[in-house]
């Protein structure tokens, strides 16, 4: 996830190819190129392995697929898991579903976006967090709810969120100094 | 001595992990004699994380809400630990009839022979001894089993159209999206028993001619895929899944395919084109999927709760699931529990039950012991259920009759404190993001409903507005090609149908009952101010003022509503309205 020149302020959103390496995706494609129907699976690698999905990439699908290149982007901006741009370290998933809006979702991401200062699709300057807010992550028995790096946390109040966040910083800080 | 962590998502978040691990070591350091294993979710995620202990004779105790520190009151056996589970929570949970359920949470997923020992794969290998293809639908005819997925479509019928087409190869495709956020039945039974969803498909296959099956799983539920994943290569490594399997010529594979987060996809035409690897648009029926479905070939689509209950209606007969249920909806449905509700979790009951034994019998009542308002049934397709109907029995005639759906299954349960504005706005603002643009009606008419409810929320709603929304949802409704716009409009028009007044209340008075659309809401500073200060440290906009000890005062121009000084006074002192 760091390969898209994250320590390059001016260019952090913006697509930076140069130092994409492409052949990452070779294996990926010459396994799959050949079954029909395996765009969305190859995007889904791809995005695996870059942790978004740069333009030069969607332009290398296409052009070893064979699928037009429009139809590569229409696919990657229709589907809400597709990134065209770089996540920070650590990816908040908001759980925005039923049970968690009525549980009090809102006053998290209020949390959230306090303590952050990002909103929905937004990366904090220091490149940390990111904030995505999805639909359900079928834990709606512990709402509200939030996935980060993989790990589900449950019964969320805005103090328990600000003091999770703030926890992970400070693990983020003591290995980067360690 | 057995030992089982309930070890599903739920399970996980509760903290099972930590558990487990912990009660791992502690049999290591105690040298105990004791097999440490897995389950998935039993449905009681509101007492996660649970252990189950199983002695040597086969008795078996749970204990719940167990945390990684209490773990020797486990292992040592301690008698009045409060972590068993009590008698009446017990009590509570038996009024179900388990089907789909019935071995989540008793059986580890990740062993195939668990499920070979209590009977699994018994019901497709006597479908290919015994039963012809149009036995096997006829079957299916006598129980009376209609799709889970939501529309509630006799399976038989679907099945036979399959079979009646002769174009081969045929498909066999899983429908394991799960879109209604709010409901995870299908996850539970992926993760807790994922064999019992694969040997459904086979005898769906078998009785349509399919040879290859496709599980469509939506991209959120990775523990779900990988218990699918190693499920499907254990059942490999068996010869269940394959070629000439039970030494006859009925072939079958199975493969996964993760979604890529698209509501839409659920509806089968526009899973076929994910499936395709297209964007995931609805199209236009006939062809029905059964005719020309994945790469224009006869496909069949099933929810992943219609294939759970398949093997158990083969090896009980379609006469015995037809027993339970109502005239028309046969069988046992699995529900989400959630929001307001004390216990919440899965549950499994036979069909036509009323709701109010769901809520305040398995589901133990409201939380806080609050004013229960409204359930909500069928998600962003579905209605509310409001406290004066709480008898109406759950099958798909009598949920119909009141605006909402079966649906999934997943039923959020509303207190007072819900708005149902806000909810019907939070519905739309839902189908409005997910619409795949096909229809005008449907990208164009969910965008000016929701702009409709947000300026209700606000305050700026005018008279007319309510007649506007119902006028827009007769059309969107008209104008949708597939269920997704067809149904947008339900929330809006069930919210009006049962809480006209709430709505009324928002346009007219400017007021929330529900004190939760902030804009309207007015926050006042009472008598009882004792002047702490604390409101007035922490408004972010310094609309309260006041020295110490003396009552405070609160500017109503530039308060911003955020409700951060109410929440903060410990004296009762500021008021809401
Ligand atoms: C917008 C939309 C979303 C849907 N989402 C799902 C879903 O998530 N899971 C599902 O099983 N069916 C879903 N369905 C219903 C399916 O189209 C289909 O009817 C169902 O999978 C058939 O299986 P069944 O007969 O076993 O119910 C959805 C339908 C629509 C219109
Ligand atoms: S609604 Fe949030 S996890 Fe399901």
């Amino acid at each position: 996830m760091k390969c898209c020149g994250g320590n390059n302020s001016v260019l952090k959103v913006q697509f930076k190819d140069d130092d994409i390496d492409l052949t990452a995706l070779d294996a990926t494609l010459e396994k799959y190129k050949s079954t029909k129907g395996s765009l969305i699976t190859i995007l889904q690698k791809a995005q695996e392995i870059y942790g978004y999905l740069p333009l030069s990439v969607l332009n290398y699908v296409a052009q070893n697929t064979g699928v037009k290149p429009a139809k590569v982007y229409g696919v990657a901006t229709f589907y809400t898991q597709f990134r065209l741009e770089p996540v920070g370290e650590n990816l908040i998933m908001l759980c925005q579903g039923t049970a968690c809006h009525v549980n009090g979702a809102k006053g998290i991401e209020e949390a959230i976006t306090e303590e952050l200062n990002i909103k929905d699709g937004q990366t904090t300057e220091d490149n940390l967090f990111t904030l995505n807010n999805v639909a359900c992550l079928g834990c709606c028995s512990l709402s509200p709810v939030m996935m980060i790096n993989g790990e589900t946390y449950g019964h969320l109040t805005p103090k328990k969120t600000v003091e999770i966040l703030r926890n992970l910083k400070k693990n983020d800080l003591d290995t980067k100094e360690a | 001595m057995k030992i089982i962590v309930g070890y599903g998502s739920c399970g996980i978040a509760a903290g099972a992990n930590k558990v487990f691990d912990a009660l791992e070591l502690g049999i290591e350091e105690q040298k105990l004699k004791a097999d440490l294993q897995i389950a998935g979710c039993n449905g009681m995620c509101y007492l996660e994380p649970i252990v189950d202990v199983i002695d040597n004779d086969g008795n078996k105790q749970t204990y719940v809400k167990v945390t990684p520190e209490r773990i020797n009151e486990i292992l040592n056996d301690v008698k009045d630990t409060d972590l068993k589970i009590t008698e009446e929570e017990l009590l509570e949970r038996s009024n179900q009839f388990r089907i789909v359920t019935e071995k989540c949470g008793t059986i580890n997923p990740e062993d195939i022979n668990e499920y070979i020992e209590i009977g699994g794969y018994k019901a497709i290998e006597k479908c290919i001894a015994e039963m012809t293809q149009e036995e096997v639908i006829e079957e299916m005819k006598i129980s009376g089993l209609r799709g889970r997925g939501g529309a509630g479509f006799p399976t038989w019928f679907k099945w036979n159209a399959a079979l009646q087409s002769k174009a081969t190869p045929k498909y066999m495709v899983c429908n394991a999206d799960e879109g209604d956020p709010g409901a995870f039945m299908d996850r539970s039974v992926l993760e807790g028993d994922p064999h019992n969803l694969i040997e459904g498909m086979m005898i769906g296959a078998y009785a349509i001619g399919a040879e290859e099956g496709i599980v469509y799983v939506r991209a959120e539920y990775p523990l779900a895929i990988i218990r699918l994943q190693n499920a499907i290569e254990q059942a490999r490594q068996k010869g269940l899944l394959g070629k000439n399997l039970f030494n006859s010529n009925f072939s079958f594979d199975l493969r996964i395919k993760a979604g890529a987060g698209a509501f839409v996809c659920g509806e089968e035409t526009a899973l076929i084109a994910s499936l395709e690897g297209e964007r995931g648009m609805p199209r236009l029926k006939p062809p029905f999927p059964a005719q020309k479905g994945y790469w224009d070939q006869p496909t069949n689509i099933n929810n992943v709760e219609t294939f759970a209950n398949i093997p158990w209606i083969i090896l009980n007969g379609g006469n015995k699931y037809s027993e339970l249920g109502t005239e028309k909806s046969k069988g046992s449905k699995v529900f989400a529990l959630t929001g307001k509700v004390k216990n919440g979790g899965l549950v499994e009951v036979p069909m036509g039950m009323p709701i109010k034994d769901i809520i305040f019998g398995l589901g133990g009542g409201i939380l806080e012991d609050k004013e229960f308002k409204a359930v909500q049934m069928g998600g962003p397709s579905g209605g509310c259920i409001p406290s004066d109907l709480i008898e109406t029995t759950v099958d798909y005639e009598s949920l119909a009759k009141t605006g909402a759906i079966m649906g999934s299954g997943g039923m959020v349960v509303m207190d007072e404190t819900t708005c149902m504005v806000d909810m019907a706005r939070f519905f739309l603002d839902f189908t409005r993001n997910e619409s795949c643009g096909k229809c005008i009606h449907c990208r164009i008419g969910t965008k000016r409903m929701l702009e409709i409810l947000t300026r209700i929320t606000e305050g700026d709603g005018k008279d007319g507005d309510i007649e506007l929304l119902e006028d827009l949802a007769v059309q969107i409704k008209d104008g949708s090609l597939c269920g997704l716009g067809q149904t947008a409009p339900n929330p809006v028009l069930s919210t009006i149908r049962y809480f006209r007044e709430e709505y009324e209340r928002h346009i007219y008075d400017k007021k929330c009952p529900s004190k939760q659309c902030a804009s309207l809401l007015t926050y006042e500073i009472t008598d009882n101010c004792i002047g702490c200060g604390v409101c007035k440290r922490k408004c972010p906009v310094e609309a309260i003022s006041g020295e110490k000890k003396t009552i405070h005062i609160l500017d109503q121009a530039t308060c911003i509503k955020c409700g951060k000084c109410y929440d903060a006074c410990k004296f009762d002192a500021i008021t809401v309205d």
